[in-house]
């Protein structure tokens, strides 16, 4: 397959292949993800879309049976590569999950955590970098008086966007966001689309989504997958409304996965 | 014919009254056993136990140099085993995925964990009594330490278990090492459990005797040097329950209840705890 291209890519996937043991996960994926545009991974369960997805911040290396091979460059580096500093490699692109996982600490601290593991501000910066990431998650006005209650006592929407706080106070360049909204309700769901729209003026965001809907609501590029192969790379409206692949037209029009 | 219906309630029925009969046959021993100790214990429960020694046959005392020894040296055994315990558990739970040492650790401690505490009174006896040719609280408290540490390890391996492998994740996406995640993150989830666990260790060392009887032995006068052989009430109790001394059986009873109400105390506290982090979760 040819290298699916945009116009102005941050990361560019070269023969990615993706292994869980012997199990291939994902089969010689090409793919580019534009720079400040939201990219949505589509397709049914065990496709793989949350898999490649995780070999962009290389979360997989917490596991000893998983490896990847080939090539994912970000501005021009080779994230594989052994000599990538994983912490260095994480600053750069944050992570929001399927479930909300606050921290058994304060509002606050949920925050500053990552905030110090690369910066030393003052008490002062701290608390205005704090205020910066939750206005920006549109959370701010819910929790400025309770900023010292435990970030485990909010309502799962809450949660949720507290951790988009906690992910984008490092200020990183990429933001993933893996089915960020399957566990909440659909207010709760607005709310979090509405702010990945928001976020994609500063941030390149790449989201996996189960919902098709919610795929051609907020992103500008989508990828259909299938059994581990990218299918289709295009820009969303065409991607949704004039597939150019028999397989992503039928999962799309619902008739099958 | 009996319909489905009827069948299924009446299976229901009969494994209910069971299951209720085998509720009431434990609980009547237990019972009976909380009864007596009450009865005789509450007699002999006088100020005098708190402010007196042990006395010799035929005279009046107290208990209060057994009491404060098993304190210091439940203290001290809970302070030595308390931190290799939670070091070992974290090990198993985190760092050990990869290689053989975890899953050899985790067999060790097992065996270690069902291991007859007289052997571990044996074991210390050996390895240090002998050598140094005297009894003393050192020795005791070393010889409960070994017992706190399997069943710390355990605990604090299960609990950080419980945490959901999504926070661990979480933490590790925001860049932070192994190290930071598992001390502000994952230990942290699990800290309400892990002090739960600690307790339960207390309450398990502040009953042992075999352990004392080779170690610690006893001491008649009040001793605050734990090189020397020390007083403690599983070993008076043992020795005065059976002794012919009227006086002496009823110290024993006295102490039988302190030591029921200390156990009891702490497993209530284990449980109100680990139910206050079972909510926040």
């Amino acid at each position: 397959m040819d290298i699916e291209t945009v116009a102005n890519p941050k990361i560019v996937i070269r023969n990615l292949n993706f292994y869980y043991g012997n199990f291939r996960a994902l089969k010689d994926i090409n793919l580019s993800i534009a720079e400040k545009m939201v990219t949505a991974f589509i397709g049914p369960s065990g496709c793989g879309k949350s898999t490649l997805l995780r070999t962009f911040n290389r979360m997989y290396q917490l596991y000893p049976k998983q490896r990847a091979t080939g090539e994912i460059i970000l501005d021009g580096v080779n994230i594989l590569d052994s000599k990538q500093d994983m912490n260095m490699l994480r600053a750069k692109v944050g992570m929001v999950f399927q479930k909300p996982t606050p921290f058994p600490m304060t509002i606050f601290d949920n925050i500053a955590f990552g905030v110090k593991l690369y910066e030393k501000l003052s008490t002062h910066d701290m608390e205005a970098r704090v205020e910066w990431a939750l206005r920006k998650a549109a959370l701010w006005n819910e929790v400025k008086d309770i900023l010292k209650q435990s970030g485990t006592g909010l309502s799962g929407g809450q949660q949720q966007r507290l951790c988009i706080a906690r992910a984008i106070a490092v200020k990183p360049q990429v933001l993933l966001l893996d089915e960020p909204t399957s566990a909440l309700d659909p207010i709760s769901t607005a709310h979090i689309e509405k702010l990945v729209d928001e976020l994609k003026e500063d941030f390149t965001i790449v989201i996996v989504t189960h919902n098709m809907q919610q795929a051609a609501r907020i992103s500008d590029y989508t990828a259909y997958m299938y059994l581990g192969d990218l299918i289709e790379l295009g820009e969303t409206s065409s991607v949704f409304t004039n597939p150019k692949r028999k397989e992503t037209e039928d999962y799309i029009t619902g008739r099958f996965g | 014919m009996v319909n489905l219906y009827t069948r299924r309630r009446m299976i229901n029925i009969a494994g209910l009254t069971v299951s209720m009969l085998a509720m009431l046959f434990g609980l009547f021993w237990l019972f009976w056993i909380l009864i007596t100790l009450l009865d005789q214990g509450l007699l002999s429960l006088t100020p005098a136990v708190f402010t007196q020694m042990t006395p010799p046959p035929g005279n009046a005392g107290g208990l209060l140099n057994a009491i404060a020894g098993s304190l210091v040296m439940t203290l001290i055994g809970t302070l030595i085993g308390t931190p290799i315990g939670i070091l070992a558990g974290t090990y198993l739970a985190e760092f050990g995925q990869r290689g053989w040492m975890a899953p050899v650790t985790r067999f060790i401690n097992d065996v270690l964990l069902s291991a007859p505490s007289i052997v571990i009174g044996l074991f210390v006896y050996e390895v240090y009594v002998v050598r140094v040719r005297h009894f003393s609280g050192w020795a005791g408290a070393f010889a409960l330490a070994i017992l706190v540490i399997p069943i710390v390890i355990r605990t604090t391996e299960n609990m950080l278990r419980l945490v959901p492998t999504t926070l661990r994740e979480a933490a590790a996406a925001l860049g932070a090492p192994q190290w930071k995640v598992v001390n502000f993150v994952t230990l942290r989830a699990a800290r309400a459990g892990i002090i739960t666990g600690v307790l339960l260790a207390v309450a398990r060392i502040s009953g042992e005797t075999a352990p004392l009887l080779f170690t610690a032995l006893n001491n008649q006068f009040w001793s605050s040097n734990m090189g020397q052989p020390m007083a403690n009430l599983p070993v008076v109790i043992f020795q005065f329950a059976m002794s012919p001394y009227g006086d002496w059986q009823k110290l024993a009873w006295a102490g039988a209840l302190l030591i029921t109400i200390s156990v009891l105390t702490l497993n209530i506290m284990a449980r109100v705890l680990f139910r206050q982090s079972a909510t926040t979760h």
